[in-house]
């Protein structure tokens, strides 16, 4: 896959501060709040952005790779996947 | 405030995801496109307590309610948002300040970001003094530029709300530029829809097709030069799109609003029709109110619809269009929403477009909104700009 290689792995990521991030009971899972919208997120979601508090991308792939041990590429493969879905929508923010 | 271009990214369960409170009805402003009731006046005097705000806070995040607007009139006038905020924070909303700006001290701005408050949507008409003036019947347009700089400077999402209208869909170029100086974050035009004041004022406040094509031209190349630092909303009105809008994701879906009395509505714009009783937080628990008042429930999924959206493949969608329009066009909150092409009562939206685009229209004042306007409107009479 090149889609990783466009993401360097030293870029920090972090959520969009206008964004709020944190579990709601009543829908028994995370949510994103902010101006206008909300949205609630899947399991794998929350935890890619849950880790998205100025630390690289290497270092969030790291850390879903000891959460969920296997296959380590397709973790890797699969955040930074994520993450670049979650730039474009402008949840989360990047910088070189 | 939920508007055409919000996002709700899951289904409610049956939950009020968005509530909206109206705090009051009073307003400095005189905006002839208000989406108050056009008789608010007779409404002074019952708006609820501080305590009684509160415990519609309270009993709100226990139905699920997430987003929270504090609106009016102007919320500001109330002493109490402040406090309302902190408690709204504490119970876990993101909680919203849609205000014209009036009564934003800096001391008030400092006390609401130390209460929590996510977001201020501050509304502007016009990217000229004269005509933001004129507009809402107040001098208030240098007042909201200080405010913009403002809320920006506090730290705060800048959401710069525009209505949009005939006499500043014009200008919609100047505002693109006028909120790319302010720094804006979300900028949202919002094409007018016709209720209430709006409406009595509709064939004035209507723009032509090709304005709405040329703003949308303008829109689309502000996208193109700021990219994502400026998010900008700009939906095509209903009139004009020959589709009905999925107004507030169906009736009784995940919108709530609370008058300023305690009334309980699908949405800002329910009490226009006619027929339809809507108790109170005084009287019922909020879990009743969204539950099992027969208001609620009587346009709540699609047992009510009749044809053509019965039948309809797009119900799931639209879900038959806005009740209220449905009521105010054609007399019948149950009949499809005109904006439909599909409906039998589409022609009453041409001929409003008609008389839009008519040479040699007869330019009429715009009605103000105003107690005095809002006590004559039966007699057809009034204050005018």
């Amino acid at each position: 896959m090149n889609e990783s290689n466009r993401l360097p792995a030293e870029d920090r990521f972090s959520l969009n501060p206008m964004y709020l991030f944190r579990w709601e009971p009543t829908q028994d899972a995370h949510v994103l709040l902010y101006p206008e919208g909300i949205v609630k997120l899947n399991r794998t979601a929350a935890d890619i952005i849950e880790h998205c508090d100025g630390r690289s991308g290497a270092a969030i792939v790291a850390a879903l790779q000891a959460r969920y041990p296997g296959d380590d590429d397709t973790v890797a493969t699969g955040v930074y996947k994520f993450l670049e879905v979650f730039r474009a929508k402008g949840w989360i923010r990047r910088q070189a | 405030m939920p508007k055409d271009g919000s996002v709700v990214r899951l289904d409610g369960q049956g939950k009020p995801l968005w509530l909206v409170l109206e705090l009051t009805y009073e307003c400095p402003l005189k905006c002839p496109w208000c989406s108050n009731p056009v008789d608010y006046a007779r409404r002074k005097g019952e708006e609820l307590t501080t305590d009684e705000w509160k415990r519609v806070l309270r009993e709100g995040r226990e139905l699920g309610a997430l987003q929270l607007g504090f609106t009016g009139g102007e919320p500001l006038l109330r002493d109490d948002i402040e406090e309302l905020v902190a408690d709204a924070t504490a119970l876990g909303y993101y909680t919203n300040l849609i205000t014209s700006g009036v009564g934003l001290s800096e001391a008030r701005l400092v006390k609401l970001k130390e209460a929590g408050l996510k977001q201020i949507q501050l509304s502007l008409q016009s990217s000229e003094r004269e005509l933001t003036d004129r507009l809402v019947g107040a001098r208030v347009h240098d007042l909201k530029l200080d405010v913009a700089r403002r809320i920006k400077a506090h730290g705060f999402p800048m959401v710069l709300n525009v209505p949009v209208f005939r006499h500043n869909i014009d200008q919609v170029a100047d505002i693109l530029e006028l909120a790319a100086d302010l720094g804006v974050d979300y900028l949202e035009f919002a094409n007018l829809q016709y209720y209430n004041w709006a409406l009595l004022n509709r064939d004035e406040l209507m723009p032509t097709r090709s304005q709405i094509e040329a703003a949308e031209h303008a829109v689309q190349q502000m996208r193109e030069r700021v990219g994502d630092r400026m998010t900008i909303y700009f939906v095509i009105p209903d009139y004009y799109e020959g589709r009905p809008k999925a107004c507030m994701n169906g009736w009784g879906a995940i919108h709530l609003t609370i008058g300023p009395d305690g009334a309980a509505m699908p949405c800002q714009e329910a009490r226009a029709i006619e027929g339809l009783d809507f108790p109170t937080v005084r009287e019922k628990s909020l879990d009743w109110l969204w539950n099992e008042s027969p208001t609620f429930r009587k346009f709540r999924g699609d047992e009510w619809m009749r044809e053509p959206c019965r039948s309809c493949d797009d119900k799931e969608t639209d879900f038959g269009g806005c009740r209220c329009q449905a009521f105010l066009l054609t007399g019948d909150a149950a009949n499809t929403d005109p904006a439909c092409s599909r409906s039998p009562h589409h022609h009453l939206i041409g001929d409003a477009v008609e008389r839009a685009h008519a040479p040699g229209r007869t330019v009429v004042p715009l009605v103000m909104r105003t107690a005095g306007n809002a006590r004559l409107q039966r007699s057809g009479e009034g204050d005018h700009a």
